[in-house]
């Protein structure tokens, strides 16, 4: 065996343990980070927390009763907005459109979904904040519902496209009218993966927090409509963890866990009907 | 099709078939709202960014790309430390997580066995949706600690010679919003990388181990430059999600508009300056500037994105001329 071979098998067996010693130190950093995350939040987390408003600054105690609701009418704004456009801007996509249109939607969509999410939220304090000189939970719910559209159309287009022709063939074929096809065969068959998109569009929009700042704001009390600033739970976190206060500290990683635990549980159970979708609609 | 059911016989039969055809036409015109609609918005968002900025624009012009002072009382607004700080903060992350995350999705594409691969994998794409506020407290509470007590120390006595590390070591800066976005992207580069290192075909790699290549030899002159169209789209998702993100950089980069030679010096963000003023911007000058920020982040990420596209197309064709070579 010659020096030169030598030296490439040792080059070899070098730079791939290389590549593994890469693998673990991005999956350990990232494994240790939210180790630390779920012992912390865990520690932390106690039933005020979900109960309770915020204490007064700078006493111990209190929750994020009013950050977890207000979380939840954003998020519930954002799908009232987000999912029809999403899912009728895909159907038409899909079904109805030619190249030129079809194009230029794709676009638009792969524009706004490449837009850094504190820009949508400059947008939607430009067109729901500014004009009514007041903050409000409309004009959150607006943010991350802008968000959800991209996302939401983009997978339920490609899961309209994955049902078979031959399906749309048959019904047609039975004298069903085009709409009639795509309402109860098509969107049928492909109601997994639409629902997988909706679930992992909506995970995404949950921890958003920089579009939130100045359309939500924040609020330390319930916020009583739709109309008034409310908190919000990644919102929240960001003050408290940047706050001086131990106790607001404490807060922040419990707040984070919830967070966390939400978007993964989600992220998970989207995944686990996806898994199911493509082998139902394969057989 | 409207001469076909016309020239059918039975006036009941005519009128059932249009009847069908208008729902169909109502089904299309309803989803078709729905679609311009999403136009509609991205149209909107560009006028409203630039009908938005127009005071700045025209009181600063172009010096409001490279002027430095930000002083939101005396009505003086440069954009140069915030872009800087974009852009240094996003350098360092890749510098750090484009040779960590391609190393990774080699080694889970080309070594691992496939369900180790798979489960990484699995737990890969749940870390790509955490939300960045979450590594914004884990970078303030563990991160910019480590830094000020032992990394930046440590870095001043090894690298200190060089400007970039010198200075005092306060912990938050570029060097740490560097860091942070670096575990935040990595996750994107591993799962974009490792598909497309999967999907190169299995014959590339057997002709070239055939040939007497050794392992590593096969993956890095032949799978590597096969799937590179795959690698570059993963790096500019990074880059791009790393010019745009905005909480965990505002929560450990310091947030001082200055502009440093030296890594650990803080400074400053577009998107943070953005998340930090834009609610409580008191002058109408001062609120179009920063939604002028917000232009130029824009104008940034659409371009990145652009040129992304671009390369990937003349990456592919250059990587299917090789291999058919």
């Amino acid at each position: 065996m010659n020096v030169h071979l030598r030296w490439r098998k040792f080059v070899s067996g070098f730079m791939l343990t290389m590549t593994g010693v890469c693998a673990g130190i991005s999956v350990s950093v990232l494994f240790l980070i939210l180790g630390y995350l779920v012992v912390r939040g865990g520690a932390s987390i106690n039933w005020a927390f979900f109960t309770r408003l915020p204490a007064p600054v700078g006493e111990v105690g209190g929750g994020m009763a009013n950050s977890i609701v207000g979380s939840g009418k954003l998020l519930l704004l954002a799908t009232l907005i987000g999912v029809p456009i999403g899912f009728l801007g895909a159907i038409y996509l899909a079904e109805f459109s030619g190249h030129r249109m079809a194009f230029i939607v794709r676009y638009s969509a792969d524009l706004l979904n490449g837009v850094p999410s504190i820009v949508i939220g400059v947008f939607a304090y430009g067109v729901a904040v500014l004009p009514f000189k007041q903050f409000s939970t409309f004009a959150g719910g607006f943010a991350l519902g802008l968000m959800m559209i991209p996302i939401t159309l983009r997978s339920t287009e490609e899961f309209l496209r994955s049902v078979p022709n031959s399906l749309r063939e048959g019904a047609m074929a039975l004298g069903a009218s085009k709409w009639k096809t795509i309402a109860t065969v098509i969107v049928p068959a492909a109601y997994r993966g639409i629902l997988t998109a909706v679930l992992l569009a909506f995970a995404r929009v949950a921890g958003e927090t920089a579009p939130l700042i100045f359309t939500a704001l924040g609020n330390t009390f319930w916020s009583p409509g739709w109309a008034q600033p409310t908190a919000s739970l990644p919102v929240t976190i960001y003050n408290y963890a940047l706050s001086p206060y131990e106790d607001w500290h404490r807060q922040a990683w419990a707040g984070g866990l919830v967070l966390l635990s939400l978007i993964l549980v989600v992220n998970i159970v989207a995944r686990g009907i996806l898994a199911r979708g493509i082998s139902v609609s394969r057989s | 099709m409207a001469t076909t059911s016309t020239s059918l016989p039975g006036a009941g039969s005519r009128s059932f078939l249009l009847r069908l055809r208008e729902g169909d036409e109502i089904a299309r015109l309803f989803t078709f709202l729905f679609a311009a609609t999403v136009v509609l918005i991205s149209i909107l968002l560009v006028l409203e960014l630039w009908h938005g900025s127009i005071l700045p624009r025209h009181k600063f012009g172009l010096a409001f790309f490279r002027t430095t002072t930000w002083d939101p009382i005396e009505g003086q607004f440069g954009a140069l430390p915030f872009i800087y700080g974009t852009l240094i903060t996003a350098a360092v992350a890749l510098l750090i997580a484009v040779p960590l995350g391609i190393g990774a999705a080699i080694f889970l594409a080309e070594l691992a066995p496939a369900r180790v691969s798979d489960t990484l994998e699995f737990f890969i794409d749940l870390l790509a949706a955490v939300p960045s506020v979450i590594y914004g407290i884990l970078g303030v509470f563990i991160v910019v600690p480590l830094m000020r007590q032992f990394i930046e120390p440590a870095l001043k006595s090894t690298l200190g010679f060089l400007p970039l590390f010198q200075g005092p070591a306060y912990g938050v800066g570029f060097l740490t919003a560097g860091i942070v976005l670096a575990i935040m992207v990595i996750p994107y580069i591993i799962s974009v990388s490792r598909e497309v290192l999967l999907s190169v075909p299995r014959d590339q790699r057997e002709a070239a181990l055939s040939l007497g290549a050794t392992r590593w030899e096969s993956t890095w002159r032949v799978v590597v430059p096969f799937a590179r169209t795959g690698i570059f789209g993963s790096i500019f998702l990074a880059l791009a999600r790393s010019l745009g993100e905005t909480m965990a950089v505002a929560m450990v980069i310091g947030n001082d508009p200055k502009i440093s030679a030296s890594l650990f010096a803080p400074g400053y963000s577009i998107a943070a300056v953005i998340a930090n003023e834009l609610a409580e911007a008191t002058s109408e000058l001062h609120t179009q500037s920063l939604i002028e920020l917000g232009l130029v982040l824009f104008l940034l990420t659409f371009i990145l994105n652009g040129l992304a596209r671009i390369l990937i197309v003349v990456t592919s064709q250059r990587g299917a001329g090789t291999a058919r070579a």
